[in-house]
């Protein structure tokens, strides 16, 4: 499927060249921020969704629920909101924006019986950004800035059983996770998504269901985007939510050939490190991470100041292991714009074919 | 560029390098060549069926082949149903799964579930390129690699050619019609069923190898793989030709370049092994050497056959044999499943019970003994022998006590050798294995235990008229306490020999400091394979005058070479080097502050937390297998016994974690600290004096520029103005260790309890490890972003240090006393202190933490008269007791 041309050559051109000279800054949360508005139901629901259900699609709705707490619905009840928090993180010194798409699959949309929506929700996120980064774009022409199509884990897991009694059971399957993906990177990439992210992978095995289904889509299309792929390890073992160390789940998505491998959310910077130098090590293709703002608290909450996270983030950039760094939970315009002076003068990690080349 | 290795994974990573050598495929799990699997899968017995995955991985498959294959069976729902369950078992997960499977929609069932990178195995050209091509296209998607099938439109190839032909076509096509990583791309050139009587099928194998060089050499980056089990299918039912053909097959494919092979991996018998007769006629067979091979082969085939039953996986052959020669099969390979019966059969046959002993059974250790001392067998191997051994005696003993309360007989034997580990030491291991050994060679041995006061290991002489009394001690306090015994021996009149061993023994310390003080022989033995030969030749009448003439013209030596050191090595005064002291650049360094100063307690410390931090490099040479971890498993001379007990090691540590018979135990803890000279203040935060540590200087004649080291020197002096820090530490993972180490005494199992041990030290050790490295990172906190794996941490290639009192750094033991206090190390952890500062449990480790960031192992060598008067003052000692501690350390005489 690598055969296959680029959708936009010149996009991806220039993204490589960008990605040799320095590292690129991806933004931080999308949540943390949207906490700040204290929303409420009615926030959520504005006009189209009044009623607890899509009045554009009532005939095919099973009955209203509430809405409070779908932050990708805002997409399309609040562009404003949304459009104003990828702003901001341009303005923090953001290269890459991503999408607010992290639940917008069916099996995620689910919950709030808008699985409808899953398609139109995606296509909608990246023109969202896509202006707002083509906005920026248009300010300051010598600084591209590139929309990230974020496709979330869903969910369910797809090699892990919820039932303790029986450890063969799935909720999912594999091809229900492709069809979900499939739905999703198209409307991605119709809304104009410069590259798809497949993010915060519990689950290998839905990761693949993702690739699998952007590589299908792909061969379809007769035209491809550049993919990035980023795991995460959940707690301190150094393993997956599936039980996978760091370089096992590398090798499980090398086939993709993404243009990055990397790790964000579940830890702080620092407790990430060992695990993105393993992907430093071993990868081919370039690194990235956008942790999060430490570790949560009692309360649920992340504390990690700017100035904290952005120096342990400077040591992994000082050691060569970085090519693309943002933020995950807790992260603010204020950590980016931190990240981002921290890494200024630090050289992005070389492709070991690079470093081939040079040798 | 990355190497183009092949990257498999399960939970865990497979990167196949060329040092790998061969890849094994379990074949266990696949239901057309298991009955019992078929079986198992037919009745749904899926727990079953997944305890099959399991044994195949523990016994070394590094892939399991998968295969649902069966009429009756629906195929795709037991893929997935099967691949779901193993994806719920850790220990078997790890490793990566082969899809295996005739049908494409099979394939892609088990695809969809395998979340790590694993093989499909296979597809082909039979239906054409653009069903080959498709389905490439979906293994890439899926991301496998794939085993590619020598088959085409044609049919299967049988010959060289076209197996190099079909190869080569696939080849192209994958990686110019589609870039399918070479790497990827795993041939399986055909194995065939050789000696079937059929003339064609030959020389079946020869194509085979022959086409597998070509290949490899065509393709270097590709793998070539295969079915092994086919090649013997003519011979069903007699595993032991069977088993011998793979392995000839294997040892000449794998030189052609073979890399991969699905195989019963609890079953291959290593080449050398295979019978002289039947490896000559099954090489005749296998490399088409003469047109009557068959028939040959088919002449004494039957001798070797086996019991028929799919489940032994192990040859039982020997079992056909005449007792004697089963029991002495027992003892070399180690086998105690059949000893009891094979002893009471023995038993009948023989006049009296002894006779057994002093027949087969000891005929058998005699071979094991020579093969040891011939380098042909390996100390875990010797000690399993042992086990069977001591299991037949132990058998025999009530029917030997009857005798002799009949007869009075009382039976013979080499000789009676009294052992002990001295008093105020704990350590036990290698006077355990020193014990096995010597009891494999019919000495009897009394073993004392640890900690053993010199009277009662004489007076136990006595009492049993010991032939030779072997001491043994780890920690430096026990070179001193042998010497006493030695001396209590020569002024007790004494006449026995004397043997010494242990890690801190030394030929030149015994040779200064215990062979002068005693008449009779006295003899260092190296470990435990020389301890054979030193007991034998010291009983012997014949040998033992000319032995010892050796020996005490070697020690005459050694103190004529000590008497005349030249004066290159003379050390400088206590004042020169001090004056040369290392400088910490206290002016522009700022010592970090812990982050969790005081006292931290970890009680139940998660073992499984700890395992990956094990050092298994010092777990080999325990066991006296030389070599590095994991070069090891693969070196040429010891690798098969090290993989044979590495794997019985894992086993073992699985069960100590999974049935927690271990606790670990830790105390940590950060004192304000400032240097006194050679000494360093302990306070309380609040500047209150809790202790002084005390260090020793190098007083190497070193250049100007490089520092006469003291530990010391890594704290910041109290006039420097700077507030440094110092940590302590005493871990353990040996808490509940005697429960099972009796467990296995009392079942005669030396090689569990020595397993045993060998690995809780291990553990304890990986908890010192782990727990510094939290202490860097957490704790203490000064290096929180470091990240360095298992190898960076054996290599020390952190900031910071932990000396262990009584190591080259520190080597005065009773400074572990002022650790432990300061730590309430015995109230929080349960480890405590022998009168000679020994550690028990001994699975423990204690030392203190160093921060500065050029803080280093040193050894302070030796020591100058003028130093142990100064250090005895500061201890508060006379110059006798600090001469007693230091001993190892002195570069002088003492009066």
């Amino acid at each position: 499927m690598s055969a296959l041309p680029w959708l936009h050559p010149d996009r991806v051109a220039l993204l490589e060249r960008l990605l040799r000279e320095r590292i690129l800054i991806i933004d931080g949360a999308m949540g943390t921020m949207l906490q700040q508005h204290q929303l409420d139901e009615t926030q959520f629901r504005g006009e189209r969704f009044a009623h607890g259900h899509d009045n554009a699609h009532a005939h095919d709705h099973p009955g209203s629920c509430d809405l409070k707490g779908n932050n990708d619905l805002l997409t399309l009840t609040r562009p404003d909101l949304i459009r104003g928090v990828h702003e901001a993180y341009l303005d923090a010194g953001a290269d890459l924006i991503e999408t607010n798409t992290f639940n917008s699959t069916r099996i995620s949309q689910a919950d709030y019986h808008l699985e409808h929506l899953a398609y139109e929700l995606n296509r909608e996120g990246a023109a969202l950004a896509r202006a707002a980064c083509d906005a920026m774009e248009a300010k300051t022409p010598d600084r591209p800035r590139f929309v990230i199509g974020v496709l979330g884990p869903t969910s369910r897991t797809a090699s892990l059983s919820p039932d303790v009694n029986d450890p063969g059971f799935r909720n999912v399957t594999f091809e229900e996770l492709v069809t979900n993906y499939t739905e999703a990177a198209s409307g991605l990439i119709d809304g104009g998504a410069d590259l798809i992210m497949v993010e915060t992978i519990f689950d290998t095995l839905n990761a693949k269901a993702a690739l699998f289904a952007l590589s299908e889509l792909f061969h379809q299309r007769g035209t491809r985007l550049p993919v990035m792929i980023s795991g995460t390890i959940t707690d301190r073992s150094g393993r997956t939510l599936s039980g996978q160390t760091a370089e096992a789940f590398y090798y499980s998505v090398q086939h993709a050939r993404p243009i990055s491998v990397g790790l964000n959310c579940a830890l702080g910077a620092a407790d990430l490190r060992p695990h993105v130098q393993v992907l430093a090590n071993t990868a081919s293709c370039f690194v990235s991470t956008h942790p999060n703002a430490g570790l949560p608290n009692a309360f649920g909450e992340y504390d990690e100041s700017p100035e904290q996270m952005a120096s342990v983030i400077r040591g992994f950039a000082r050691d060569g292991l970085l090519n693309m760094v943002g933020g995950c939970c807790g992260t603010t315009p204020a950590h980016i714009k931190a990240i981002a002076e921290a890494v200024r003068d630090c050289a992005p990690r070389a492709l070991p074919s690079d470093n081939a080349k040079a040798a | 560029m990355m190497p183009r290795y092949t990257r498999l994974s399960g939970l865990e990573p497979l990167v196949i390098t060329p040092d790998l050598l061969f890849i094994n495929v379990g074949e266990r799990t696949n239901v057309t060549g298991s009955a019992q699997f078929k079986k198992l899968i037919k009745e749904e017995r899926y727990e079953e069926a997944v305890d099959v995955a399991r044994q195949q991985v523990a016994s070394g498959a590094q892939i399991i082949d998968v295969n649902m294959d069966e009429g009756l069976i629906d195929s795709e729902a037991a893929m997935t149903r099967y691949l779901n369950l193993i994806a719920a078992e850790p220990d078997i997960a790890r490793v990566p799964v082969m899809v295996d499977s005739s049908k494409w929609s099979v394939i892609e069932a088990g695809l969809r579930c395998l979340q790590g990178k694993g093989i499909v195995n296979s597809i082909s050209m039979k239906e054409g390129e653009d069903v080959f091509l498709e389905h490439a296209r979906k293994v890439q998607q899926y991301g496998a690699a794939v085993v590619v099938m020598a088959f085409d439109e044609q049919g299967q190839a049988d010959t060289c050619e076209r197996k190099v032909e079909i190869c080569s076509r696939a080849y192209e096509l994958l990686t110019t019609r589609l870039d399918f990583p070479p790497e990827d791309i795993i041939f399986d050139p055909n194995i065939f069923a050789i000696a079937t009587g059929i003339e064609e099928h030959n020389n079946y194998a020869v194509d085979f190898i022959e086409a597998t060089r070509e290949i490899k050499r065509r393709f270097p980056d590709t793998h070539v793989s295969g079915g092994v089990s086919n090649v013997s299918f003519s011979f069903r039912g007699n595993n032991t030709v069977r088993e011998a053909i793979h392995s000839v097959f294997l040892y000449h494919a794998i030189q052609a370049g073979m890399d991969m092979g699905i195989v019963n991996a609890g079953a291959l018998m290593i080449y050398d092994d295979v019978p002289q007769e039947l490896r000559e006629r099954v090489e005749d067979v296998v490399l088409n050497r003469r047109p009557d091979a068959t028939e040959r082969l088919l002449e004494i085939a039957e001798k070797f056959k086996a019991k028929k039953g799919e489940a032994v996986v192990e040859n039982l052959a020997w079992r056909e044999q005449p007792v004697r020669e089963r029991l002495s099969h027992a003892l070399v390979h180690g086998i105690d499943q059949f000893v009891n019966e094979d002893t009471e059969e023995a038993r009948q046959l023989s006049t009296r019970p002894l006779d057994v002993i002093e027949g087969p059974l000891m005929d058998g250790m005699n071979v094991v003994g020579d093969l040891f001392g011939a380098g042909k067998m390996f100390l875990p191997q010797v000690v399993k022998s042992a086990r069977v051994m001591k299991k037949a005696v132990a058998y025999l003993l009530p029917y030997i006590e009857a005798e002799k309360l009949r007869t009075g007989d009382m039976g013979k034997n080499n000789g009676t050798i009294v052992m002990a580990t001295v008093k105020g030491d704990v350590h036990d291991i290698g006077k355990n294995i020193v014990g096995v050994v010597l009891r494999c060679n019919n000495f009897e041995v009394i073993d004392l235990g640890v900690m053993v006061p010199a009277q009662k290991i004489l007076d136990t002489a006595r009492e049993h008229n010991a032939d030779i009394i072997g001491l043994s001690g780890l920690i430096t306090p026990s070179l001193e306490e042998m010497s006493q015994v030695a001396r209590e021996m020569q002024r007790q009149d004494f006449h026995i020999p004397l043997l010494i061993g242990g890690a801190t023994t030394s030929r030149a310390h015994t040779a200064l400091k215990i062979e002068p003080h005693y008449k009779a022989p006295t003899v260092w033995v190296k470990d435990a394979s020389r301890a054979v030969g030193v007991a034998q030749s010291l009983v012997s009448k014949d040998l033992v005058d000319h032995f010892m003439a050796k020996i005490r013209a070697e020690y005459a030596e050694v103190r004529e070479r000590h008497r005349n050191r030249g004066p290159g090595k003379q050390l400088v005064s206590l004042e020169k080097a001090r004056s040369q002291r290392f400088n910490g650049d206290w002016a522009n360094y700022t010592p970090p502050t812990p982050r969790q100063p005081g006292i931290t307690v970890f009680d139940h410390y998660d073992l499984a937390t700890l395992r990956p931090y094990i050092d298994w490099t010092p777990f080999f040479n325990a066991w006296e297998l030389a070599g590095r971890f994991p070069a090891i498993l693969t070196d040429e001379i010891v690798g098969t016994q090290a993989s044979d007990l590495f794997r019985d090691a894992q086993a073992m540590l699985d069960r100590i974690i999974a049935e927690r018979w271990l606790t670990a135990r830790a105390v940590i803890g950060f004192w304000p600290a400032a240097q006194v000279g050679d000494d360093t203040e302990v306070t309380t935060p609040e500047g209150e004096k809790l202790a002084v540590l005390h260090h020793l200087r190098q007083q190497v004649d070193k250049p100007v520029d490089r520092p006469d080291f003291s530990l010391a020197d890594f704290i910041a002096p109290k006039d420097a103005g700077r507030q440094d820090w110092i940590g302590g530490f005493a871990v353990t993972a040996g808490i509940g260790i005697d429960a099972h180490v009796a467990r296995f005494e009392a079942n005669h199992d030396d090689y569990s309890s020595i397993m045993l041990k060998a690995l809780a030290d291990r553990l304890a050790e990986a908890f010192a490890e782990h727990l510094h490295e939290r202490v860097r990172r957490e704790f203490w906190g000064y290096a929180a972003d470091e990240a360095l794996d298992n190898q960076a941490l054996i290599d020390e290639k952190y900031r910071g240090i932990r000396p262990a009192p009584g190591y080259p750094a520190c080597p005065d033991h009773t400074e572990k006393a002022t650790l432990f206090r300061l730590l309430d190390a015995t109230r929080h952890t349960g480890i405590e202190l022998t009168e000679g500062f020994a550690m028990y449990p001994t699975a423990a480790v204690s030392g203190w933490y160093f921060s500065h960031p050029q803080s280093q192992y040193f050894v302070v060598g030796r020591v100058t008269r003028e130093q142990v008067d100064d250090y005895a003052k500061r201890k508060g000692w006379t110059r006798e007791e600090a001469e007693r501690w230091l001993a190892p350390n002195l570069d002088y005489d003492p009066d």
